[in-house]
């Protein structure tokens, strides 16, 4: 599921978009997806986004999240459909199965976006973004470094796991408790030496004279160019429209145009 | 007995580490691999213990193949100690941290203990039985690593840069201590950048390059010769570069001991040694 939000350098138009721009259409779906809970407008803006998946050319990874997020959308499907069932005032068994599945193509919905988003912006614009978007320069940087560094943690998590298996400890087998007492001897190391690596790397920073300067200037500066504006125009529709449409039309429920 | 053939093992990202290595290891033997950084050293190892598999050929420990057994099952014979001792540390106690491959290979109480106290004691951290593993040094976390190996007695040893990180006087008990083990009819295979702690051990070396072996043999032989060291980026040892130098003078060159280097000079001083 990593996979799907791990930045890979490609160029195609959306990864050279700002990332302002794509941070608007990101906020603009998630408020749409909120925003409705009915089957046919969720799976609308399910579709919509595809050829945006495409023209930033990461489909892969983006069916690499979905499948990833495949075990939490079972879960949220069926834990809607235990609860409408059991405590919902949904009448019929299809209204509930069609309740359900609009909760589940909405968090689908909310993935893929954020998934393109962090597909196609490399961590040092999102930095610069937020620089230019007045974030005070400690935070910034603080979330590079971190988006920066899972890479590495995960490199580290297998040297680890190695390390533990190679003393006789089985990952697999036995039973949910087991299973999260086997990660003890992963995860312990693992975050000490993360504790560890920040302590040094605050160090090493602060050897090199960091934060010495109050104004700092950067080499690149972010410009909103015509594409940008573009995306932006229409994330602005979607959200118009889909105002617009939650309060003056009602969505018929996709069981309702079944049956007729 | 350790039988690789042919082996060749690519990366999930593509990158091609070891590209047809077949060596043979012994019991009882004391090899030493060497090589430039990338060269497929520790890539090699993990293949003993089966932590990794091969994408082609074979390797056999005691003529079992390590794809058909798991690396727990594996490594009640091998012994594996990583390079970086914070990799595995995690317990609240040294003792606790010894105790815990005993305790996955399923040993009883009795046991456990006995072999507890024996480790701690070769490897002189009694003192710190009790103590938390994150608040002891460098040399004493990787000799708690290698205690908590140990502590199951394995028939082949692998110690991944066992030198990194100690000072020249643990350097000198770490080598006595692996020629220790060496002598009690363990196979151990190091792998290492450090020329100078392996003039002093004379281990077989197996010199590695680009995922292949370049050279084997015994240390006098290897590490004496120029143009193979220079091709693993391995620099011959001080001793060897000056018998190199006095070659033309009619001395031997295949020299890379100290107590070696002295009788030898000591002998043309005419002087008895």
């Amino acid at each position: 599921m990593f996979d799907g939000f791990k930045f890979r350098s490609v160029s195609s138009p959306v990864h050279t978009m700002d990332p302002r721009a794509k941070f608007i259409y990101v906020c603009a779906l998630f408020s749409v997806a909120v925003m409705f809970n009915q089957l046919i407008p969720l799976l609308i803006l399910f579709v919509i986004q595809i050829p945006f998946v495409v023209l930033a050319g990461v489909q892969k990874e983006w069916l690499r999240s979905m499948k990833g997020s495949a075990m939490f959308a079972v879960i949220i499907f069926t834990m809607n459909l235990l609860s409408l069932y059991f405590y919902g005032s949904y009448g019929s068994l299809p209204a509930i199965i069609e309740r359900s599945l609009a909760m589940t193509v909405r968090f689908l919905v909310l993935i893929e976006s954020f998934s393109v988003f962090f597909l196609t912006t490399s961590p040092d614009l999102l930095g610069l973004a937020l620089e230019q978007s007045h974030v005070p320069y400690e935070l910034c940087f603080a979330f590079t470094t971190a988006v920066r560094f899972v890479p590495v943690l995960a490199e580290e998590a297998q040297t680890i796991m190695d390390a533990q298996k190679a003393r006789g400890l089985e990952l697999e087998g036995g039973n949910f408790i087991k299973k999260i007492r086997n990660y003890i001897p992963i995860l312990i190391p693992l975050i000490v030496n993360a504790i560890r690596r920040s302590l040094e790397l605050a160090e090493t920073m602060e050897s090199r004279a960091w934060g010495a300067t109050k104004n700092r200037t950067n080499l690149y500066v972010l410009k909103i160019g015509g594409k940008d504006i573009y995306l932006i125009l229409v994330s602005a529709v979607i959200f118009v429209v889909s105002v617009y449409v939650s309060i003056y039309i009602q969505f018929p429920a996709l069981t309702q145009l079944l049956v007729g | 007995m350790i039988k690789i053939q042919d082996l060749h093992h690519t990366y999930p990202n593509g990158v091609e580490a070891l590209r047809g290595v077949s060596l043979e290891i012994a019991d009882g033997e004391f090899v030493a691999i060497m090589g430039q950084n990338g060269a497929g050293k520790t890539t090699l190892v993990k293949h003993i213990n089966g932590l990794l598999k091969p994408t082609k050929g074979t390797v056999l420990v005691d003529g079992v193949e390590t794809t058909k057994v798991s690396v727990a099952t594996l490594a009640r014979k091998v012994g594996f100690v990583f390079q970086n001792p914070d990799h595995q540390l995690f317990s609240e106690t040294v003792e606790e941290e010894i105790s815990f491959a005993l305790k996955n290979f399923g040993y009883d109480k009795k046991a456990i203990k006995e072999r507890v106290d024996w480790a701690l004691n070769l490897l002189d951290l009694t003192e710190y039985r009790k103590v938390s593993p994150f608040m002891l040094s460098g040399g004493e976390r990787k000799r708690v690593a290698l205690a908590s190996v140990l502590a199951w007695d394995p028939k082949i040893v692998i110690l991944d840069e066992p030198t990194i990180g100690q000072d020249n006087r643990q350097k000198e008990r770490l080598r006595q201590f692996i020629m220790q083990l060496n002598k009690q009819g363990k196979t151990v295979i190091i792998v290492t950048h450090d020329i100078e702690f392996v003039t002093e051990c004379k281990p077989r070396i197996v010199l590695m390059a680009n995922g292949k072996i370049l050279a084997q043999g015994r240390a006098e032989e290897i590490l004496t010769n120029q143009e193979l060291v220079n091709r693993a980026s391995v620099v011959l040892p001080e001793i060897a570069r000056i018998f190199h130098n006095l070659a033309e003078k009619g001395f031997p060159r295949q020299v890379i001991d100290v107590y070696e280097a002295s009788r030898i000079l000591l002998q043309k001083l005419g002087e008895p040694s």
